[in-house]
């Protein structure tokens, strides 16, 4: 390894010769801002519709990355309690997740009929088994939805546009990878666990 | 990791003396000997200050962006002047295979029809070798061409002054190059964070309502 790092440096300065030096990118680094602002009538929220802080997600469901951020969100909102409402919006990477979209479309057929956090909470619960749409199906029965139509709607992506809405929406706002949580409408660089994410929401109120 | 620093060492010839000796520099040799000479002179003298013009900071607007022809496959070559004419994004990136779920270029592939929207085609650079970007393109399905900074390595991406010399990997540098080969926005992120897409759809946006005001 050692002779790998060699470099030439510059006397007396320690710098490398050839190391670019721009400094001002970081200096004044802002995290992109939520362009698309919470919309009770569009998103889905959960917490109360006017509460003091927001946590916007953009995720997918077969992100293995979202799944594991998903308790944490559950113990931020279980710590802010109803001083928090959180959003969730899809972002389905559709080109490395074979099952992502349609996760999501099964997750907002559940939405039409009232059901979609218990749809997104269970689809994050059974990750690994996306692949077989029986067992949401299954899902959707045991909650008593209208399963001919939930099936339907599924097979019809009839809210396929919906969730490319979602995913353009997030593109301009500066999702970059997911999850991407917004905290009170800013980026958060930081980790996706339950410590940053209370430390970020208690900062920015 | 492996590769072949410990072949060398035990044969006793590193390809630094082979050159040296092609070049008849027997004396320096000898002054190779002491380490702190080597450090010194393993770079600067023989192969970067010859081709490499220093650059101090990522290009910014208003530059002529600087022509390049790297491999995008063994037998293939991409230069940035095929596509004057047209505008040109250049995403700089550190490596094939960074350990995340979804990396900058996959998001790239997602959003490529906004992009071609601006009729803007997207070349991707870094210094892994043609054989990990074909594999790469492959598996996560990228439709652009990403190409090979590879020999002499970086070269490229020290001309855009988006290079870490320390790491010895490309920057995560973004360019949107107009019609005619002028740089209009640049950004350097900062470590570890990927930039998303925005800065670029801003950027095309940008450049179209320049263009038609003439203010070019």
């Amino acid at each position: 390894m050692s002779g790998t790092t060699t470099v030439a440096r510059k006397k007396g300065t320690g710098k490398t010769l050839l190391e670019p030096t721009a400094k001002e990118p970081a200096r004044t680094y802002q995290a992109p801002r939520l362009e698309l602002p919470v919309n009770p009538e569009h998103d889905h929220i959960e917490g109360p519709v006017n509460a003091s802080l927001t946590l916007v997600e953009y995720g997918d469901y077969q992100c293995p990355y979202c799944g594991a951020a998903y308790p944490e969100v559950k113990k931020v909102q279980k710590e802010l309690g109803s001083e928090l409402r959180f959003v969730f919006r899809n972002f389905p990477l559709t080109n490395i997740h074979e099952h992502a979209m349609n996760a999501a479309e099964t997750a907002e057929a559940a939405a039409s009929q009232g059901k979609f956090w218990s749809m997104h909470d269970f689809l994050y619960e059974h990750q690994g088994t996306l692949g077989d749409p029986t067992i949401a199906l299954g899902f959707a029965k045991k909650m008593g939805l209208d399963t001919q139509r939930f099936e339907r709607e599924i097979a019809q992506h009839t809210y396929q546009k919906r969730i490319k809405d979602d995913f353009m929406g997030g593109v301009r706002s500066g999702v970059n990878g997911t999850p991407t949580f917004y905290v009170n409408g800013i980026r958060h660089d930081g980790d996706a666990i339950a410590k940053a994410l209370v430390e970020a929401l208690g900062h920015s109120k | 990791m492996l590769c072949n620093v410990s072949s060398f060492q035990r044969s006793g010839v590193s390809p630094l003396k082979t050159s040296l000796m092609q070049h008849g520099k027997r004396r320096r040799m000898r002054k190779l000997e002491s380490k702190s000479a080597a450090r010194n002179r393993l770079r600067q003298p023989l192969k970067t200050k010859k081709m490499v013009k220093r650059v101090d900071s990522v290009l910014g607007p208003g530059k002529t962006a600087p022509n390049f022809s790297l491999n995008s496959t063994p037998d293939q070559k991409v230069s940035l002047n095929d596509f004057r004419g047209q505008p040109v994004i250049l995403a700089f990136y550190p490596a094939d295979w960074s350990p995340v779920c979804t990396d900058q270029l996959s998001l790239y592939a997602m959003v490529m029809p906004e992009f071609k929207k601006f009729n803007a085609e997207l070349l991707a650079i870094s210094v892994d070798n043609i054989w990990s970007h074909l594999a790469f393109v492959k598996d996560r399905k990228l439709n652009f061409p990403v190409l090979a900074d590879f020999e002499p390595k970086g070269v490229v991406s020290r001309k855009y002054g988006a290079y870490k010399e320390k790491i010895g990997e490309s920057a995560r540098a973004l360019f949107v190059i107009d019609d005619k080969g002028i740089i209009r926005w640049s950004h350097l992120s900062p470590d570890g964070i990927n930039p998303g897409a925005d800065g670029i759809l801003s950027a095309l946006e940008n450049l179209n309502k320049t263009q038609v005001t003439g203010k070019s």
